[in-house]
């Protein structure tokens, strides 16, 4: 069950990118399209696994939705700052590692979770270690894990756990 | 119309390319221009091919796509260098207080891992 | 109205490729390099978008495509290298 549904996701992804590809669309490129996409996909070692993570029911659509609203605003916040610290006469920051912990448990929600990060504000993801992710912050605010959790990664947990936790 | 509003979004996308670019030179250490190389040119390029898309519709699928490739790999390959870097934060000169990474590793002992010349 | 903006955005763009470039000459490790290498990519690719406008040939684009992919690929392996696990 689990690998068909990761197949299927694999399978739309492809067909996805091919219709970009050929984008004044006909039928005929459709079609062929989803022929080629549906042979890769049955390949027994093209990787699809880590797609099965993802949930598919009407709850976590609607949080994708939200989390793709949270993550532009996030990146657009992230380029004011980095805007404002570049262009500042005296370079305020205070860059350090910290410590912080994650409660997601599957590859794909860590995936997400780290890239999020790095494209948030002064944050980028350096290490991952179990539960533990190190982060480089331009401006350490809370040394300790629990306050740098609350502050960096707290957002985007609350939308990946109920996507791919 | 839409060409201009195109336009004019390309314009403030490669203002963030510019603004990257000052980071890079003003950063102090190579963590610090990391920061402002990968956040800046990733909106950057959103904005000025999501402008061209605008200023030419027919070439819209190509460009999203483009730019879901980017949004992608970018943060990967500074997730990659931001680790590369690590092993060579004295060498660097960058001042990192806290820095739990380090720490980590000293109360596990050392890895085994020499990074040489 | 609209190409003039677009030729200024173009020259913004480029104007930070130069930029980037200066610190892709100064170093002074392979790290800066490597990370001004990254950001020199990305705003190469987007200006060989820029010439697909200019010539009003659409293969440009996937030019960019396969630029953009290839330089990512290059930059992950020279963080490995870098980090001694290549």
């Amino acid at each position: 069950m689990r690998t068909l549904k990761a197949k299927m996701l694999g399978f739309l992804l492809l067909w996805c990118a091919w219709l970009l590809l050929t984008s004044p669309w006909n039928e005929q490129e459709a079609v062929a399209g989803a022929i080629v996409a549906a042979l890769i996909v049955i390949l027994p070692w093209f990787p699809t696994s880590h797609l099965g993570d993802l949930r598919i029911n009407p709850k976590a659509i609607v949080y994708m939705v939200a989390y793709a609203l949270v993550f532009l605003k996030a990146l657009v916040l992230s380029n004011l700052d980095v805007a404002f610290r570049v262009l500042h006469p005296r370079l305020p920051i205070a860059p350090g590692i910290v410590r912080v912990r994650t409660t997601l448990r599957t590859p794909l929600g860590r995936l997400l979770l780290a890239n999020s990060i790095t494209l948030t504000p002064g944050t980028i993801t350096v290490e991952m270690r179990g539960e533990d992710v190190f982060v480089h912050w331009i401006k350490v605010a809370s040394a300790d894990p629990q306050g740098a959790t609350e502050a960096i990664v707290s957002d985007f947990e609350k939308y990946l756990e109920v996507i791919c936790g | 119309m839409t060409e201009i509003v195109g336009a004019f979004v390309s314009l403030v996308g490669a203002l963030f390319f510019l603004l990257s670019a000052i980071g890079l030179l003003r950063m102090p250490d190579a963590f610090n221009r990391m920061q402002a190389g990968t956040k800046a040119t990733t909106l950057g390029s959103i904005l000025f091919l999501v402008g061209v898309g605008i200023m030419r519709p027919e070439y819209l699928g190509r460009l999203l796509l483009l730019v879901a490739f980017i949004v992608l790999t970018n943060p990967v390959s500074s997730n990659a260098l931001a680790r590369a870097a690590h092993g060579y934060r004295e060498r660097l000169g960058a001042r990192l207080e806290p820095d739990a990474l380090a720490e980590s590793d000293a109360a596990e002992g050392p890895r085994g891992e020499d990074h040489g010349d | 109205m609209a190409d003039s903006i677009f030729v200024a955005a173009t020259c913004v763009a480029t104007l930070g490729l130069l930029l980037a470039g200066i610190r892709f000459a100064k170093g002074p490790w392979a790290i800066d390099r490597t990370v001004a290498l990254d950001a020199m990519t990305i705003i190469v690719t987007s200006l060989i978008v820029a010439f697909a406008v200019f010539s009003g040939r659409r293969i440009y684009i996937d030019v960019g495509m396969v630029y953009g992919l290839v330089g990512f690929v290059g930059v992950v392996a020279m963080a490995r290298y870098l980090e001694g696990g290549l």
